[in-house]
């Protein structure tokens, strides 16, 4: 039923292809691929503004005593006489986290792959909401202006963390930063609003329009990932999108919901604040996972291994997720009775992913390993997982995370999971689909420059963060010098300075990559890594409504080197398993 | 290159320094496992003449295995942990009689009021010191936190402790010192521009020393 109104809404729009203006095709469109496409460009143009941004940081870590090269440019109220002013550090540190999780990484995965992937790979003709897909990207767009605006109003970008906690984020009289911190606020408001216009898209179109015969037990693993995803999204950015308002209210019009002098509890922001941001850190990660083991089983030419067992994993993921947010608050004066509670459900948490980790490596045992780009950075993405996963139990047991919390063992934590996991995951995907997209290939030879760059230089930066973090060097800190046990670690943060630098220098080399092959990159076929599922059987770009004939599907979504199938060592989901040709599959 | 933990010389940070060991050799042995694998199934498996892919879907016995296994190490580090965060956390099991101060946080200092030669809070010989906390050696004090403006965080490396302050609210915090000598205390949580400032100095003396101290301030700050 619901593939027939499908059927029937895809002719609709393909019957209105011609008739399109350049406005509607490319700028307000409702065809999926292209939204996907603008998401793809705007975060990639916040990826590379959120590391200008730790650039900067990193600059003032290593060499605090020394002007910043070409601090001139900055106004006054950054730079003065050439230093970086703490207020101005505090700004970049806001902004950079800020940037990075909710105009980067988080519209990456979600913005770019679900828009683009779940009709392709589920064989309908568009989402279920164009129109409501459109705005969750145009909602989007004066979050970012206002973001980047905010630097520039009088007192500066928000400065009280990424995580804003009140009442530091609260009392403008306290920072200097009032107009700053509401614009923040109100981006947040707008960016809520757009991954719960897409998480209702996502959902509805999982639930409703896969093609025939594609069940819920033969989707992709990457569909999975996201439409667990989705609804993580729409349960916790609510949850932000109002307590942000309560505390813009709190800044504006006099209510006291996080200040005590009035009533409230500097708590109760951390409890919102955790209850929306630990679903968020599987946001960020669970659409990684599954692009992952997508790539990782057509790299390895083998099935995933243990595909209901990843399934179940997301699953119990995505439930734990919801009851592990008091592990960010051990030492934040919550009551230390509930320290057990989440400390148990957060090293239960660590069970899926040892699970995932586990059937990633079984999914390469005895496989047939190709190295193209995609595999490269999904095989560096279980390795830098690994260590940010591991590096997760350091602080998942109380005891410990009384000295390592709000050091940069945390800093090292979140960036092997968001920069060695989501991004990535993030590139191999951007390398995967980029024929799809564009119709081109990326080139392989600067594909592999760039991989192994980034795994030396990221190790480079990161890794040392474990060491200054165990030497106790505090988080957010503008300056290291002047504390007696932190005088050791200079040198280390140098080294990871200059190593940030260069990591910096790999993104351009990226950059090139991807506009170079845009234009002149090989020609790409409909399917160049001999994959499964259903993207790959349709014209690499998809015609706008993407299949003259919606497939039908036979089998599970990973059949590669079937014994049964001779003259190639793989099955596409619409071909038929038991007939002698693949080609009397359609 | 200095990637150590700094000496510690508190009794909580012995447990503290032990579980960070253990869960270090836990995870080294699962990183050398996982890494080992990855590099190994590279090289092994890499595409080259004649090599063909295994057909397989997986394996529910593996998949017990490494269920069940993480899930038991995990219950025992969280039974243990949980045991070690009790006893230095919660305020049931704080020392009885403990020497009790007051700490209160402020954008960018730490004041501290001494209970004074009566060793009682809140009694008129109490007197307040900015950014010097002294304490007898070998004997557990009670730290009464508290923050006027926005949250800090009481943090003291050597000494293993770490505990937020928070506007409207009084956390107790218990910990001692095995050894004389002068440490740091630093602020731990984002305050504001003054946040990578916002130190003060920690001074352990001998039992005596301590009383002839708070004896010189009390009447310095008398006069």
């Amino acid at each position: 039923m619901a593939t027939i109104v499908a059927e029937a809404t895809g002719q609709a729009i393909l019957q209105e292809e011609h008739e399109q203006s350049f406005l509607r095709k490319y700028i307000f469109s409702t065809d999926h691929k292209v939204i996907a496409i603008q998401f793809l460009f705007t975060t990639l143009f916040f990826l590379a503004v959120g590391g200008f941004l730790a650039m900067m940081m990193r600059y003032q870590i290593a060499w605090p005593d020394q002007p910043i090269p070409g601090g001139g440019i900055f106004p006054e109220s950054m730079v003065a006489s050439g230093y970086i002013l703490p207020e101005f550090y505090n700004s970049l540190v806001t902004m950079h986290g800020s940037i990075m999780v909710f105009l980067a990484i988080m519209p990456m995965l979600v913005g770019v792959y679900a828009n683009y992937l779940i009709p392709l790979q589920l064989g309908t003709h568009d989402m279920a909401f164009p129109r409501l897909n459109m705005y969750s990207f145009w909602v989007m767009v004066p979050a970012g202006i206002l973001t980047l605006a905010s630097f520039f109003v009088v007192g500066g970008a928000a400065g009280a963390g990424w995580t804003l906690y009140a009442p530091l984020s609260a009392r403008p009289d306290l920072t200097g930063v009032a107009l700053g911190q509401q614009m923040w606020l109100v981006a947040i408001v707008l960016i809520g609003l757009s991954s719960i216009f897409g998480s209702l898209n996502y959902i509805t179109t999982v639930i409703n329009m896969r093609a025939p015969g594609m069940t819920w037990f033969r989707m992709p693993l990457t569909i999975w990932a996201l439409f667990i995803t989705a609804i993580l999204g729409l349960l916790a950015m609510p949850v932000l999108s109002a307590a942000g308002i309560m505390l813009l209210f709190d800044q504006t019009i006099g209510t006291s919901f996080f200040l005590p002098e009035g009533g409230g509890q500097p708590l109760l922001w951390q409890h919102l604040f955790w209850f929306f941001g630990h679903p968020e850190v599987y946001i960020l990660i669970l659409p990684a996972m599954g692009f992952t083991s997508e790539i990782l089983s057509v790299g390895s030419r083998k099935p995933v291994f243990g595909y209901k067992a990843m399934v179940w994993a997301i699953i119990g993921i995505a439930f734990l997720g919801f009851i592990v947010w008091g592990h960010h608050m051990f030492q934040s004066g919550m009551n230390p009775t509930l320290g057990l509670t989440f400390t148990v459900s957060t090293l239960f948490i660590a069970v899926p992913s040892a699970i995932k980790t586990f059937n990633w490596m079984g999914t390469m045992w005895r496989g047939n390993l190709h190295f193209h780009t995609p595999m490269l950075f999904a095989i560096g993405f279980v390795a830098m997982f690994a260590i940010g996963g591991l590096s997760g139990i350091f602080m998942a047991s109380t005891p410990v995370d009384i000295y390592i919390h709000d050091t940069y063992f945390i800093v090292a934590h979140i960036h092997y999971v968001l920069f060695g996991g989501s991004l990535f995951a993030l590139f191999a995907a951007i390398y995967f689909w980029f024929p799809k997209m564009f119709g081109r290939m990326m080139n392989e030879k600067l594909g592999k420059i760039h991989f192994w760059t980034t795994m030396i230089f990221f190790n480079l930066v990161f890794f040392p963060m474990h060491g200054v973090g165990m030497v106790g060097m505090m988080r957010r800190i503008y300056d290291s010098t002047g504390y007696a046990h932190l005088q050791g670690i200079g040198g280390t943060n140098e080294l990871m300075t200059w190593s940030a630098f260069a990591l910096y220098a790999t993104g351009f080399l990226f950059a090139f990559n991807f506009f170079w092959s845009i234009f002149k990159g090989k020609k790409a076929e409909a399917n160049p890594w001999n994959a499964t599922t259903l993207e790959w059987q349709t014209p690499s770009p998809p015609k706008h409504g993407n299949w003259a004939e919606v497939p039908v599907v036979y089998h599970g979504p990973h059949e590669y080197s079937h014994p049964g199938v001779t003259d190639k060592d793989w099955l596409a989901q619409n071909e038929r398993p038991d007939l002698p040709s693949p080609a009397g599959g359609h | 290159m200095d990637w150590a933990l700094p000496p510690n010389y508190s009794t909580q940070g012995i447990v503290i320094d032990q579980l960070f060991w253990i869960i270090f050799w836990l995870t080294f042995a699962a990183f050398v496992l996982v890494e080992g694998g990855i590099l190994w199934f590279v090289l092994k498996y890499r595409n080259r003449e004649g090599h063909t892919a295994h057909y397989t879907h997986g394996s529910n016995k593996l998949e017990v295995i490494w269920t069940v296994i993480p899930a038991i190490v995990f219950a025992v580090l969280g039974a243990y942990s949980a045991g070690v965060w009790a006893n230095i956390k919660n305020p049931d099991n704080f020392p009885e009689d403990a020497l009790e101060f007051l700490v209160v946080g402020k954008q960018f200092e730490w004041n501290i009021t001494y209970p004074g030669m009566d060793r009682q809070l809140g009694t008129a010989d109490d007197f307040i010191v900015r950014n010097q906390f002294h304490m007898p050696v070998n004997e557990p004090v009670i730290v009464n936190l508290e923050a006027e403006d926005v949250i800090h965080s009481f943090f003291i490396p050597e000494l293993r402790v770490k505990q937020d302050a928070v506007p409207g609210m009084t956390i107790p915090i218990w910990f001692d010192a095995t050894t004389t000598g002068d440490f740091e205390i630093a602020c731990a949580e984002l305050c504001g521009l003054g946040h990578y400032r916002m130190a003060a100095s920690v001074t352990v003396h001998e039992s005596a020393d301590f009383d002839a101290w708070q004896a010189s301030q009390a009447t310095a700050q008398a006069q």
